[in-house]
Parts: structure tokens; C-alpha cells; sequence
């Protein structure tokens, strides 16, 4: 063994002993962050929160079907209340009414700084005597028990002002026996906040197993007859589903293609050494791949990882390529024979894949730092390593007799070369005619959530009346108190729509926690206890109420007024204090709040918001309206976009890389014209199969010109040889190098994760199209043109 | 998403009240040997009606009673609605277990099923209607007196929840029409409601 080679193999161990430590520390994830804008605008900002740790990423929806309705119910109460218990439930709603004691005892204790209706006028001798008067007739109606008991302690009743905004917003789900049921009776409907984020994916598989738990053991206790069955939705479901989805897949995946691509190897090698040897730059190639991206990006996304898988399909290549190309002991001939190929192969690849790592789409950045680290990886250890190791007696069976039959095969298929421009033709009309429907352009279509599991969110998130905050105002400001009064002087502009019945409603933190200033200013509304009972002496003459009968009215007031300001700790441990964690939240430059609309269920502009008319309402604040639906779709159409362009730069750079390499325009084209043709035939394959083309095929577009510039440089190579036509050895390296690649990519063919199976179906058959299309159009070798 | 925050501390008793007036079914009856069996057999035949009523709540905490009046309407087997005019419009409609509360604009649905004292009140007067005598027993302890001309019948409740809140339930009528239903509560406070049958304005509201 040479010095060169010693230190090869010295720097090869130090750097795969590095990315070793690098991968064990490295924080793998299966959230929503791979979609997410790495500098997202102010509107993008919002939804990033919302998908991360809004009270909307904290949502369990549950519903209970099949057995019979009296089992729902039962089961529906048992199953509440043993959540209740779970201190991971911030809130457990079925609609019945319990545990709002506390509620209703922080309206009642902080009324006159929590009603709107607290104004000096209002504790005037006239104001006092509406009133009161009003109290009176409240008495005199069906509620007036209700009312009855608070009338010392709250004559004016402020109590009801607080109770009816409550209950302004109330609820749309239907009930039967007390309990939320869908619109067809047919199921029971349970509503979870998880303490934990939608992005604590851990947290929210054990929140899940907790609901299953407990609906197990409530369906015991109840002990039906039929058995119920417990439906389970919302965004911590999806992440918990598509991590373990991905999870499962990449694995099973990953062992079948490694098993696959293995025996394949033995067969061909009849060489236990020979095979290991071979997936060596796979494996190192992977291992520098995930220190790369953990390196780069800090936190490595499930997906990415799935993608390695990938890489074993075209890494494998190299040493294939080593292996079958070199005469026996002759591996210093190869390297100079046709290593300059192999290399240009990789620099290929790797114009290809650095335009995704401008991608503002943090996903398909990773995906091409991976692709990067893996290739340079695998084929330099090919390169330097590899040759160093392989014993001077390893066997490998001598694949010339099947590159002899290569050789003939190809010369007679030649004559069939014409079906290139024709099937070239034909995918030029197909992408033609379905152009405008070419692309997906909404973010679900990357989501690994079956159908299945959508349909039926959908359907739980009817029923439940909507809670999709899909559209809302968001407020930004440097502290919390300014946050709270711009959500105020928003709430101002927003009642005038709600009243036209532009919107039903809107939620606003400040409704629970008014603003400092608010709160003073109602506080010095109250007069002092002498002056009150002077004005109530007045105002209630003539009433059948008399003032002496309301000193626990004065009492209160008097509470209030040298009381303490209402802050955030006097709503711990009720629903006003998830709601102001969900509409109030800290951000590392201040505060934002996020006021979430509803959309009116009946009239002209029903389930619709009227963005024109809300956006007039609030002109003049700093607020802004904010679409989440419309933003997620925007910022997925702006990666498409941009990862339409990349990819145009990257071939673009492949062929500016390829013209200076080759300096022949013939041989560019001979070059680039296979690999064109089996994108377009491979692109216009998948539109007339009816599928819409996502993000990752680009990806794959770029792999299948990646995997087959080695065909190409290969034939190219051999076209100017001396030979006649290509050495039969090379044609069989090529047939296994693409029959590897088609097993690891067309087994991904077959994942149900979006993402892995657009990866699949594009370089499977690309990969494979590239391989013929370039034996059919190389230009005939020199003895064959003699 | 917020849970919204309800009152359901004597939400009960007004509920119970307004049940009572499920009695309130109104036909016309012929007299002969007058028993309970009786009365509810006459109720039990009621289809629809409606009357009008005056209510006057005497509350210990008011120097005078307050009063509302409105209509009541009644469609059997289950559908009862009390529409007050004055002094503040509101409306309230039983139907199908759940209980509408409709004031100042704005309504509230409650489902009876959360209160299950009630709940099981309730239906023992749906009982009643269907000519369930037991049902009725079941809730409340039955006393009847007077004549077919003259009758009162006082509903006391057997459920301790209930009669925490409600002692007794009056109700006054004139063969198979009720005329009066008089609510007493625990705390003292009472309310009585005259009912007068529509299309028979030749007979004052009593009081």
C-alpha cells in the first residue's frame, strides 16, 4: 500500500469517525418545519406560529361512532371525564357544562373591570336607575330566578353583560342528551387542547395514547352492548400518523431495497467481500449525508431522512462501476480510464442539486445538501478509498460475456432508434395539452395525511362547528399592554361588522384581560361608597328596590374600585387563560395578537369572510387580515415557483458544465439529448397516468439527469474510443449500475408518503428511459462507422 | 372554542316552573266523578292550544311583585312555548329536550339532559300528557282537592335536588282547563300565573 493511500484511508476514518459523533447528536424531526419559510414575512409568520404552538396545532378532535346512541353518550361522558383528570389536557370540552365554576367566579369577581358597560354614566343617578331598571325587568321574565340571587351584589348586572358577550359566540354543534353530536346524530364529538404544541410530536403521541387509553377503559365501564368506535383528528394526530407513516416506511423501504440491491450484487459479484465492499461509499456516503444536513441546517427532517434511501440507488453506481469496469488488478487503468467520466457524473450532479440549496423551503434545501454530501462522499471514497481496500484477491466474476450480449442487443435495437423522437413528440403534445393542469399547487398535496384521514377531519371539524381559525387579524406591538390596546382599538372597528352581519364574530384577548389603560378607566368610573349610596337613594325611588337592600352592591364597587388591576395570573387555571395563551403570545421581538373571525353560517357571505370588507374595517390601525389557507397556499406556490426556477438553473449550469468539459456542441448534445428525452417521456408519463406534479418531482427530474449523465458520459466516452462500439464490460456495469437504481427508486414508487412516492415513480422509470435512450443515440463507435 | 360560561345554579327551578305549564293543556272535559285518574285523563287528551297569561313574581328582596304577560302556546306531544310581551319581549320554547331561550336578540339552547333532576321532571310530565300517571308520581308527591269545577292539584317534589329549590307547584283548574299555576320556592319567593284561554276574552285574568 502507497503513503497516498495510507493517508486516504487515515482521512477517510478521522471524517467518518467525525460525522459518527456529528449523526449521534444530531435532533432528527417529523414536524411541519421542513414546509416552513426559513424568513417568513409578516403573514407567513403567523400561520409558522399557528402550525407550531397555536390553540390550533393543540387540537385533538374525537369522535365516537357505531354502537347505539345511548352507548355515545355514556361513553362520551366516562371518556371527558377521565381526561379531565389528565394534567396533559389543558381542556377537554363535550359540551357539557362542568368545571366553569371558575369561570364564572372570575366574571363575577372582576366585572367592573371586564364589562364594557362600566362607564361613569353608568354609575350616575340616571344610569343607576336604567340600570336597575332593566334588573327589574329581568326579575319579571322566565330567567328571573336565575337573576335573582346576584341582585344585591349586582343590581346594575353586570354579571349578565359579561355572561351574554359569552354567549354571543355560542357554540353551533348540536347536542343530544347533553353531549356534542355530529349534524346525522351518528356521532359522539369531543373537543381536547393538548398543554403541549401541535410541534411537540412526542408529546402529542402520548396525549393520543392517553385518549385511547382512556376511551379503552371508558368503553369498559360503560359496558355496551355494541361496541363504540373512537375517531381520532386534528394536527397532532397528522403529525403523530405521518411520523411514524414515514417512519414505517423508510424502514421497510430502506431493509428491502438494501436486501434487494444486495443479493442482486452477490449474484452478479459471487463475492461476499466484493458486495460489502461495494455498499461501503453507500453507507459512508449516507453517514456524511445526515452530518451535512445536521451540520447545516441543525435539525434533520424525517423526510430527508427518508430520502437517503435514495441515495443507495445511485451511490451503489460507483462501485459498480469500479468493480465490473477494471480489469482484474488493474484498478490504476480505471482510474484513469474512467474515473474522468464518473467524476464529471458527480459534478453533474451536483450543478443539478445546489440550485435547491437556495430554496427557501427548508425541505428541499435539505434534500440538496444530502444529495450533495452523499454523492461527493460515496464517489470520492470510490475514488480514493475503495481501490486501497480491495484485496488482491477478491473474485468478482467477469461480467464480459453478458456486455457481449449487450453489444449485440444494442447494434440490432439501433435500427429502433427513430422511437426516441417519436415518443419525444408525443410527450411534447401530452405536456402541451395538460400544461395548465401540471402542477399541484397547494401544500396538502406534500402531506403524508391519507385522504382518508383528511375527509374525515373535515367532516369532524363540520360537525364541531368550524373551529378552524382559518382567517383572523393579527396585531403586532413591543409590549403587552400596547398589544392588548391595539387588539382593543381593533375590537372597536371589528363590532360595527358584527352588528352588519359582515362577520358573526370575533375573539380578542383583551375580552378577558383588558388593557391597563381600560382597566383604569373603568376603575375610575366607580364612584366612592358615600357618593353611591347617595345616587342609588335617587335612582331607586319610585322602584320596588330599595337602595338600603344593596350595600353588597357598594361593597363590591368599593372592592373594585381600591382593588388591584385584573392581571394574566387571576385567569390561571380557567379557559380564559388558554384563550389568552392562544391570542396573546410573546415573540422574541414583542408581542403579537391574533384575533381569530367567524364566518357568518347563514345570509349572503355565509361560511365566507368578506377579506375586502374586514380589511376597510381595520384600515388606519397597524392590524393586518390574515388568510391561513390562502397563506399556506401562497408560500407553497412561491417554493414551487422557485424550485421551478432552480431547477431550471441547475440544468442550465449542467449544460454550462458539460459544454466546457466535452467542447464539442455534438457531443453536448449527444450528451444532453437522452437525458431531455427521458424527463420529457417520463413527465408527460405521469401527466397521462392523471397524477399532478409536486415539489419533489423536480427533485426527481434533477436525480434522473444525475443518474443518467453517468449513462450518457459513458456511452459518450466510448463513442470516442478506438473500439468498436462500447466495451462490453462498461455496458454491463451501466445494466447493473441502472438495475440497482431502479430497485431503490421504484421501490419508493410504491410508499404512500407523497414525498417518497413522487421521488419513485420519476427516477425509476427516468432512470431506466435515460439508460436506453442514450444507448440508442450514441453515435456508433469508430470501428463501427469504418 | 372557549367553553361558554352558563348559569345552572337555579337554572333548574326555573326550568321546573316552566314545565308546570306543560299542564296547562287545556281542553274542555266533561265532569262526572272527579279523581286524579281523572284530571290526567282529561289533560292526556290534549292536542294544541293557546292562552294567554299574567305572571306576578313576589320576591322578598322587592317592596312589590313584578309582573310580565304574554301568550302560551302548547302543541303536543312536547312542544310548549311561553312568548312574553311585557315588560321585555322574550320567548322560551320547549321542544324535543332542549329548552330555547330567546331575549334581548340573542337565543341559548340548552339541553335538559344536563340537568337530570329536570330532565327526569320533565319527561314525567311528557308521562302525564301520554296518560302515565306514574311518571308523574315518580317526581312528585300528588295531592288533589276540590271538585271538577274547582280543582287544585299541589305537586310536591320527591326529588331532594328539586325540593332544595322548589317546595311545591299549585296548579288550579276548572275541569280538564288550567286556570292558575302558583310556584313556590323554597326561599319563600313565589310566583303565580293566571292563564286565560284565548278566543275567551269575556273571562278576566284572575290574579
Amino acid at each position: 500500500m502507497t503513503a497516498a493511500r495510507r493517508i486516504a484511508i487515515a482521512i477517510w476514518l478521522a471524517a467518518m469517525a467525525g460525522c459518527v459523533l456529528i449523526v449521534a447528536r444530531t435532533q432528527f424531526t417529523a414536524d411541519l418545519s421542513a414546509f416552513l419559510p426559513k424568513t417568513p414575512t409578516r403573514e407567513q409568520q403567523v400561520l409558522v406560529d399557528q402550525l407550531r404552538d397555536g390553540a390550533v396545532s393543540r387540537l385533538i378532535l374525537i369522535g365516537i361512532d357505531q354502537g347505539d346512541a345511548a352507548s355515545r353518550t355514556r361513553v362520551s361522558r366516562a371518556l371527558a371525564a377521565r381526561l379531565r383528570q389528565d394534567s396533559q389536557f389543558a381542556l377537554i370540552a363535550n359540551g357539557e357544562p362542568v368545571g366553569l365554576a371558575r369561570e364564572r367566579d372570575i366574571l363575577l369577581t372582576h366585572r367592573y373591570l371586564l364589562s364594557p358597560a362600566v362607564t361613569p354614566e353608568r354609575f350616575s343617578e340616571a344610569g343607576l336607575r336604567a340600570a336597575i331598571g332593566d334588573t327589574l325587568d329581568l326579575l319579571a321574565s322566565s330567567a328571573g330566578l336565575l337573576a335573582k340571587a346576584l341582585v344585591p351584589r349586582d343590581p346594575t348586572g353586570e354579571l349578565t353583560v359579561l355572561l351574554m358577550r359569552e354567549l354571543g359566540g355560542a357554540s353551533r354543534t348540536a347536542t343530544e342528551n347533553g353531549v356534542w353530536v355530529s349534524r346525522d346524530r351518528q356521532r359522539a364529538l369531543l373537543l381536547a387542547h393538548t398543554r403541549a404544541t401541535g410541534a411537540d410530536t412526542d408529546a402529542q403521541a402520548r396525549a393520543l395514547a392517553a385518549v385511547r387509553d382512556a376511551c379503552a377503559a371508558a368503553e369498559h365501564e360503560v359496558a355496551m352492548a355494541q361496541p363504540t368506535r373512537l375517531l381520532l383528528s386534528g394536527p397532532g394526530v397528522f403529525a403523530v400518523e405521518a411520523r411514524s407513516t414515514i417512519e414505517r416506511e423508510v424502514k421497510r423501504l430502506a431493509a428491502l431495497g438494501i436486501v434487494l440491491i444486495a443479493s442482486t450484487l452477490l449474484i452478479v459479484y459471487r463475492s461476499l467481500a466484493g458486495l460489502l465492499l461495494g455498499l461501503l461509499p453507500v453507507a459512508c456516503g449516507a453517514l456524511a449525508a445526515i452530518a451535512a444536513v445536521s451540520l447545516g441546517h441543525g435539525i434533520v427532517h424525517g423526510v430527508t431522512l427518508g430520502f437517503g434511501t435514495t441515495l443507495i440507488g445511485e451511490a451503489v453506481d460507483y462501485s459498480i462501476y469500479l468493480f465490473v469496469q477494471s480489469e482484474r488488478n488493474r484498478d490504476d487503468a480505471w482510474l484513469t480510464d474512467f474515473w474522468p467520466t464518473i467524476r464529471l457524473g458527480v459534478l453533474t450532479s451536483v450543478c443539478g442539486f445546489a440550485a435547491l440549496l437556495f430554496s427557501g423551503f427548508p425541505g428541499l434545501a435539505q434534500l440538496g445538501l444530502y444529495s450533495i454530501a452523499g454523492l461527493i462522499t460515496a464517489a470520492t471514497i470510490t475514488r480514493f478509498v475503495l481501490p486501497a481496500l480491495l484485496p488482491a484477491s477478491l473474485r468478482i466474476r467477469d461480467l464480459t460475456p453478458l456486455g457481449q450480449r449487450l453489444v449485440q442487443l444494442i447494434s440490432r435495437a439501433r435500427r429502433w432508434r427513430a422511437i426516441v423522437p417519436l415518443l419525444v413528440a408525443i410527450a411534447v403534445v401530452v405536456l402541451f395539452v395538460k400544461h395548465d393542469k401540471l402542477w399541484n399547487r397547494e401544500l396538502g398535496a406534500l402531506s403524508p395525511v391519507s385522504l382518508a384521514a383528511q375527509d374525515l377531519d373535515a367532516r369532524l371539524r363540520a360537525d364541531l362547528g368550524a373551529p378552524d381559525t382559518r382567517t383572523m387579524i393579527v396585531v403586532m406591538a413591543p409590549t403587552e399592554e400596547a398589544a392588548l390596546q391595539g387588539a382593543e382599538r381593533v375590537s372597536a372597528k371589528l363590532q360595527p361588522l358584527v352588528d352588519q352581519g359582515v362577520i358573526a364574530g370575533f375573539e380578542t384577548p383583551s375580552r378577558y384581560l383588558p388593557s391597563e389603560t381600560t382597566q383604569l378607566a373603568r376603575r375610575a368610573s366607580l364612584p366612592p361608597p358615600q357618593e353611591l349610596r347617595v345616587s342609588l337613594e335617587r335612582a331607586t325611588a319610585g322602584l320596588p328596590l330599595r337602595a338600603d337592600k344593596l350595600e353588597p352592591f357598594i361593597d363590591d364597587v368599593e372592592a373594585a374600585r381600591s382593588g388591584a388591576l385584573l392581571t394574566r395570573d387571576d385567569l390561571a387555571g380557567s379557559s380564559f387563560a388558554l384563550a389568552i395563551d392562544s391570542m396573546l403570545v410573546k415573540r422574541t421581538d414583542g408581542w403579537s395578537v391574533l384575533m381569530p373571525l367567524q364566518s357568518p353560517d347563514s345570509g349572503p357571505s355565509a361560511f365566507v369572510i368578506d377579506a375586502d370588507a374586514v380589511r376597510k374595517a381595520i384600515d388606519g390601525t397597524n392590524a393586518s387580515f390574515v388568510d391561513l389557507k390562502v397563506e399556506s397556499d401562497k408560500l407553497y406556490g412561491g417554493y414551487l415557483r422557485d424550485a421551478i426556477w432552480q431547477s431550471v438553473a441547475g440544468l442550465a449550469a449542467i449544460l454550462v458544465l458539460l459544454a466546457l468539459a466535452l467542447r464539442s456542441p455534438a457531443r453536448l448534445l449527444r450528451v444532453t439529448l437522452p437525458l431531455a428525452a427521458a424527463v420529457l417521456v417520463v413527465v408527460a408519463g405521469l401527466a397521462l397516468a392523471g397524477l399532478k406534479l409536486i415539489i419533489i418531482h423536480l427533485v426527481g427530474i434533477l436525480l434522473i439527469v444525475a443518474v443518467g449523465s453517468n449513462y450518457a458520459l459513458f456511452f459518450d466516452r466510448s463513442a470516442r474510443g478506438e473500439r468498436s462500439g462500447p466495451p462490453p464490460r462498461m455496458l454491463a456495469s451501466l445494466l447493473l449500475a441502472n438495475f440497482t437504481t431502479l430497485i431503490g427508486f421504484g421501490l419508493l414508487g410504491f410508499s404512500s408518503v407523497p414525498v417518497l412516492n413522487a421521488i419513485g415513480t420519476t427516477v425509476g422509470p427516468g432512470a431506466v428511459l435515460a439508460l436506453v435512450f442514450s444507448a440508442l443515440l450514441a453515435a456508433p463507435g469508430q470501428a463501427e462507422r469504418a | 372554542m372557549i367553553p361558554k360560561v352558563r348559569r345552572s345554579a337555579d337554572l333548574r327551578a326555573v326550568i321546573a316552573g316552566f314545565v308546570a305549564l306543560l299542564l296547562t293543556a287545556l281542553p274542555a272535559g266533561a265532569a262526572g266523578e272527579w279523581d286524579l285518574a281523572q284530571l290526567m285523563e282529561l289533560l292526556s287528551h290534549n292536542k294544541s292550544s293557546e292562552a294567554r297569561f299574567v305572571e306576578r313574581k313576589y320576591i322578598a328582596l322587592l317592596d312589590q311583585p313584578v309582573e310580565s304577560s304574554g301568550e302560551l302556546s302548547y302543541v303536543a306531544p312536547d312542544r310548549l312555548e311561553k312568548r312574553t310581551l311585557r315588560p321585555k319581549p322574550e320567548s322560551m320554547v320547549l321542544e324535543g329536550g332542549m329548552l330555547t331561550l330567546e331575549r334581548g336578540g340573542r337565543k341559548r339552547s340548552l339541553p335538559l339532559a344536563d340537568y337530570p333532576e329536570v330532565g327526569a321532571f320533565v319527561e314525567s310530565i311528557r308521562g302525564t300528557l301520554a296518560g302515565d300517571r306514574e311518571a308523574l308520581q315518580r317526581a312528585y308527591g300528588l295531592a288533589l282537592e276540590g271538585d271538577a269545577a274547582q280543582w287544585t292539584l299541589t305537586l310536591t317534589p320527591s326529588e331532594p335536588r328539586m325540593a332544595q329549590i322548589v317546595q311545591k307547584i299549585r296548579i288550579g283548574g276548572s275541569h280538564g282547563e288550567v286556570s292558575s299555576i302558583e310556584i313556590l320556592q323554597a326561599d319563600g319567593d313565589r310566583s303565580l300565573m293566571s292563564i286565560q284561554k284565548a278566543g275567551r276574552p269575556d273571562k278576566a285574568p284572575a290574579s
